[in-house]
């Protein structure tokens, strides 16, 4: 049977909600036993949110001052340790999920599967390749341990569990390397909702022209309730920060309602979204490939159409 | 000998529109623009620069393919690299394999610093040099977007989800290239005619004691589900008309 581990990504004492993605990913394997594992400081908020999702039977939590900032350096031996138990470890795709899980199989000398945007079978799994151009299907021997990140764009988020899991400090002995430290993490980080796993984006392109300009898309946003996306090229042109970043190389995101001003829709970007429930698109090039994928196209001048947006919205008509 | 080793990918085109075959057995390269991965680029550009700092006195481009691969080696023999290693295999290489590889290499030139891009642009995976840094038992920085090099560590500026974080760390270590760590340069006339005259050594990856295995094995490759085209509304207003029965504003 299999027994699967998720490494229950966390920040400031939340549990970070796309690990019940990642949970709700695992129960595609018929029969499997989920445990999550928290690597913390101090473990107890943390697990005891990971108790609480559906489908979990143990949550695992291994304490250490250096998991104040968990760094891969220090968590993949103590990860490649506990993962002796299991025959899958999972992460989410986030940046510390895509960081630290390579040098976890790397230890285990076990196959990664990166992206996973389905679990068919405990030995069969689907990933994007190309930018998303194209879907695999990759399939390991039987009996075969594998580590994979979670697309968590694919996944609906597991549910509440009707009691919560047990949860079990354990120690490990696994030598932990000081050749890695961690100095500090700087943040544009806002009031608004998380990108990653925001309901509502608006995102905005090179069309915005000044970092100024976004103003537009912030108002709109705080009006709606939603988080603000950017394509590449607004950001490496310095009109938004990296974390807001939304494509292949960015954050793949699911939100109910995508709402894309000013970005021509490159296929990069396009793989980001393509998980949305409803994209809404407004440029004012007729030709622009966004308007292929989106739900609802407006060809318009985005200085003149978001504000007047905007309004609209805020009006009870 | 300061050496920096770089990792040189081919892979088909940024520009190509990929196509999966018709019968599913895979996507089609035939006769497609194939180039250095985008990655592996910025990777190499961010070796010549430390080295044209001073801090390190040579750049050994790898690459890990059939013959071919030669092609992008002398790109980045051209940009700027001293030599280029081929390790030359038919064999599906999996990240596994290419961490192996490389860092049989790393061992093998001693090098103060493995670059490699954060991932290809083919199959996406982002492994190779958190696997390199795990097998070589030593520190990863990944989706670097700055470096700065300290006698013998590095402060490096990482891009991850809540902005941007960063790490000291300790040398030799591996450094994975982000998008936004340089921009490379472009490749001169001069430099094309002067690479064809660069050390490039072809190798067998039984010759590092390494034995390529496909352990995720392609069973089909299938076209993403389409979204359909929606439809076009004329003003504003009809969009939120439109957006407010679904709930959606």
């Amino acid at each position: 049977m299999s027994k699967i581990l998720i490494v229950a990504e966390h920040a400031g004492g939340k549990l970070n909600p796309v690990i019940a993605k990642c949970v709700h990913c695992a129960t595609g394997i018929a029969g499997a036993e989920i445990h999550l594992a928290v690597f913390a400081a101090d473990a107890a908020a943390v697990a005891a949110q990971a108790a609480q999702i559906a489908g979990v039977t143990k949550v695992v939590t291994v304490t250490h001052a250096v998991h104040a900032n968990p760094l891969a350096a220090t968590v993949a031996p103590q990860l490649a340790e506990l993962a002796q138990g299991y025959s899958h470890i999972f992460g989410p795709s986030t940046t510390f999920g895509k960081d630290l899980m390579p040098r976890v199989a790397a230890l285990l000398d076990a196959p990664q599967a990166s992206d996973i945007m389905a679990a068919e079978s405990a030995t069969r799994f689907k990933r994007p390749i190309y930018a998303g151009n194209a879907i695999i299907t990759v399939e390991v021997e039987a009996g075969t341990r594998v580590v994979a990140t979670v697309r968590t764009a694919s996944f609906e988020a597991a549910g509440a569990a009707a009691s919560p899991a047990p949860i079990e400090a354990v120690s490990l002995s696994a030598a932990l390397p000081t050749h890695t430290r961690f100095v500090s993490v700087t943040s544009a980080r806002s009031d608004r909702p998380d990108l990653q796993t925001a309901k509502k984006v608006v995102s905005g392109g090179r069309a915005l022209a000044s970092t100024d300009n976004f103003k537009i898309l912030y108002s709109l946003a705080d009006k709606m309730g939603a988080a603000v996306g950017a394509s590449r090229a607004a950001v490496d042109a310095g009109y938004a920060a990296n974390d807001m970043q939304v494509g292949q190389t960015g954050k793949i995101i699911a939100p109910d309602i995508y709402l894309a001003c000013g970005i021509s829709g490159a296929i990069q970007h396009l793989t980001g979204i393509k998980d949305a429930r409803t994209i809404v698109a407004i440029n004012k090039d007729p030709e622009a490939p966004i308007f292929e994928v989106a739900d609802y196209g407006l060809v318009g001048d985005l200085f003149q159409v978001v504000p007047e947006f905007e309004k609209l919205i805020s009006s009870d008509s | 000998m300061k050496r920096i080793l770089v990792s040189i990918k081919r892979v088909v085109d940024y520009n190509v529109r990929i196509r999966v075959k018709p019968d599913g057995t895979g996507v089609i390269t035939d006769g497609v623009k194939m180039s250095v991965n985008p990655f592996d680029e910025i990777a190499l550009e961010e070796a010549l620069r430390i080295k044209e700092k001073g801090l390190a006195e040579e750049v050994v481009a790898v690459s890990i393919g059939p013959a071919d691969c030669q092609q992008q080696l002398r790109t980045a023999l051209a940009m700027g690299a001293d030599r280029a290693v081929h390790v030359q295999t038919d064999a599906i290489i999996e990240p596994g394999t290419a961490a192996r590889l490389m860092h049989k290499l790393a061992e093998r030139e001693q090098v103060m610093l493995a670059i490699v891009g954060k991932q290809a642009i083919d199959d996406d995976c982002n492994q190779t040099g958190q696997m390199l840094a795990a097998l070589w038992g030593r520190p990863q920085a990944t989706f670097a977007s700055k470096v700065e090099i300290n006698g013998d560590q590095a402060l490096v500026t990482r891009e991850v989800d809540a902005g941007l974080e960063t790490l000291e760390i300790d040398l030799p270590a591996v450094i994975t290239a982000d998008l936004r760590l340089n921009e490379p340069r472009y490749v001169k006339l001069p430099d094309i005619m002067k690479a064809k005259k660069k050390p490039l050594e072809t190798i067998d990856p039984a010759a590092l004691g390494v034995t390529p295995v496909e352990r995720l094995k392609a069973v089909k490759f299938d076209p993403p589900a389409q979204r359909s085209k929606g439809v076009m509304v004329k003003d504003v207003q009809e969009l939120v008309t439109a957006l407010r029965g679904k709930g959606l504003v």
